[in-house]
């Protein structure tokens, strides 16, 4: 008691050199500084959804749930519709992923197995280069390269063979759905190959041995046991994929084709929501356009979140697993 | 040998060699782009491009010295907010945040914002800065761009202070620093050249990005005044130019392509050769 007493007032007396004593200390002030900074993070995040979701509020007051399931998109008349570039996102991205998983998978497989140290580490540096190309140069190659051949050569040789299924239908018009897609997966590539490489180099050497010390050729030791075991990884990948893909802005708005109505056929020209927004929010004028826009936002950020969690989850659980075995 | 263990054999070799012929389509991927862009925009690279305004559409010749020094502001100022407020973020996360509920937040936070579309990310400078400011600027743009490098910077100075081993900073404690000045004189540079690298890569990543700038800093076909007014980048210069009907401008969009795609080229082949520099030194 007579102790504290003793020490209060003299605390009180002199706050400034109680404050230069923790300055120059110093561990008080750099916690709160870096503190500062990390809530700053948080409420920039927090604020950024917040806005998502008054910016939208015009919209979701007027359409409601008929946002997502309208499939008229007519700023003249004031009647916003989702539905067809929900759809075109969609089919993108899924078309994408087709053709995206099969070959970053395999291009996985052959860096974590068969490719040895350096060489493997190399191509993979070159798969992250990949990754950096910035998404615009994407859609100019694709506008003057890529949009042409299909015009010309796949879109009629796709034709000749499947023709007849709906999928397929009517004229190539070069930019569509099935462009986009196409170089979307490109995009992508990198996600899947550098994720799915981790998780099948997570796993246990011993998984290797065992199966071809019991005679199992190369592939069937990685397709029978190695692929299975790193699976939780190779999804995770997937919808990380999936996630980049539904938000690609750049490279799909040159490609897409800027249709807002809803095609059976690949071939047509179509939209995706990042593309819309990218088109029309500076000219988006009244009340609801504009907010009908950032629904659309909302919506993108909503996807995104679900699948970027889910994808988080399992790379956590095999990568997990794999170092907890090792 | 019987036929069951031929067809084994023959597909172990058939579908080795597709996975090896993945590989090799996707990384044959980058040297495609890099070589078209070579051979359309290498003959319009030149000072000129570099030094000169646009010309007018019909007018042959001029440059994109306006998108240069525009997308050098943009990007400079998203790096003046970005990378303190994320290399803070880290050295919390990673010297004091440990596993509690806070930290676990941040974190959370980080990935999600990582995870947010550019498109979105830009939609929401333009609610926050553009609307209530009425015009758009390179501010815009640059505020848009820090938040992408935000999350970037944190996460990966977060991941290299963690690798610092124990004995280093109890070593320093041990000699009487206090907890900053350990992690000021000692952890950090001891992480140093990982954190350069996850900047740089940050830096080269929002170098490339149009989606965001879409409607925050705009474009603009002259010098800007200043950071509050519409300003020209070098992305944003590609897409316009890209999508315009005339030739001229598609042989700039090319040449501009090439330029961008070399400086973010570079600055990810400097950051890998600072990191494994970086490594083998720490170990010898």
């Amino acid at each position: 008691m007579s102790s504290s007493a003793a020490v209060q007032p003299q605390m009180g007396k002199s706050p400034v050199s109680e404050i230069s004593r923790r300055l120059r200390g110093g561990d008080e002030v750099a916690w709160l500084i870096t503190l500062l900074f990390s809530i700053s993070v948080l409420l920039v995040t927090a604020l950024l959804v917040w806005e998502l979701w008054v910016g939208s509020e015009p919209s979701r007051a007027k359409s409601g749930f008929s946002f997502l399931t309208s499939k008229l998109w007519n700023p003249v008349t004031d009647e916003f519709g989702a539905y067809p570039f929900i759809y075109g996102t969609i089919v993108t991205s899924v078309l994408a992923l087709a053709i995206a998983v099969p070959t970053g998978v395999g291009a996985a497989i052959y860096l974590s197995e068969l490719a040895t140290g350096k060489w493997s580490d190399s191509l993979t540096f070159l798969v992250e280069l990949l990754a950096a190309v910035p998404s615009v140069i994407f859609g100019l190659l694709a506008m003057f390269t890529l949009v042409p051949m299909m015009r010309e050569t796949i879109g009629p040789a796709i034709k000749s063979v499947f023709g007849s299924l709906p999928l397929f239908s009517g004229p190539v018009y070069g930019v569509g759905y099935f462009t986009a897609g196409l170089v979307m997966a490109i995009m992508i590539f990198p996600y899947i190959i550098s994720v799915s490489r981790e998780a099948l180099m997570s796993v246990p050497r011993e998984q290797r041995e065992a199966a071809l010390a019991l005679g199992a050729t190369k592939w069937e030791s990685t397709w029978q046991i190695v692929v299975p075991y790193a699976r939780l990884g190779i999804i995770g990948s997937v919808f990380l994929a999936f996630a980049r893909a539904l938000g690609e802005t750049m490279a799909v708005t040159m490609v897409i084709g800027n249709d807002p109505s809803v095609h059976a056929s690949l071939f047509a020209p179509g939209y995706t929501i990042a593309a819309v927004i990218a088109n029309e929010f500076t000219e988006a004028t009244g009340k609801v356009y504009p907010a009908a826009l950032v629904e659309l936002g909302l919506v993108l950020f909503v996807l995104t979140f679900i699948l970027n969690g889910l994808a988080r989850l399992l790379i956590l659980i095999t990568t997990q697993k794999g170092s907890a075995r090792a | 040998m019987t036929a069951r263990n031929i067809y084994r054999k023959t597909l172990n070799n058939v579908m080795l060699s597709v996975t090896a012929l993945c590989a090799l389509v996707t990384v044959s991927t980058l040297f495609v782009v890099l070589a078209y862009l070579v051979y359309n925009g290498a003959s319009s690279v030149n000072l000129d491009f570099f030094l000169k305004l646009p010309r007018a559409t019909g007018e042959t010749g001029g440059g994109m010295a306006n998108a240069i020094l525009g997308s050098a502001e943009i990007v400079g100022f998203a790096t003046l907010i970005g990378v303190p407020i994320g290399f803070f973020t880290g050295v919390y996360l990673s010297e004091w945040g440990g596993q509690g509920v806070f930290s676990f937040i941040v974190r959370y936070m980080c990935d999600l914002l990582n995870g947010v579309p550019s498109i979105v990310i830009g939609i929401f400078a333009w609610t926050v800065i553009v609307r209530p400011m009425h015009h758009f600027s390179a501010l815009a743009g640059g505020f848009a761009l820090s938040l992408i490098l935000i999350p970037i910077t944190a996460k990966s100075t977060e991941q290299f202070l963690a690798e610092v081993p124990r004995a280093l900073r109890e070593g320093s404690l041990a000699l009487g620093a206090t907890k900053w000045r350990t992690i000021a004189s000692v952890v950090v540079p001891a992480a140093r050249k990982g954190i350069m690298t996850g900047i740089i890569l940050g830096v080269a990543r929002i170098s490339g990005e149009s989606a965001p700038l879409l409607f925050t800093s705009l474009n603009n076909e002259y010098w800007s005044s200043g950071l509050s007014e519409p300003t020209a980048s070098l992305p944003y210069m590609i897409y316009t130019r890209a999508i315009s009907p005339y030739d001229d401008w598609h042989r700039q969009t090319w040449a501009a392509g090439l330029v961008l795609l070399g400086l973010v080229l570079v600055a990810n082949i400097a950051a890998r050769l600072i990191l494994t520099r970086g490594s083998s030194s720490a170990r010898g």
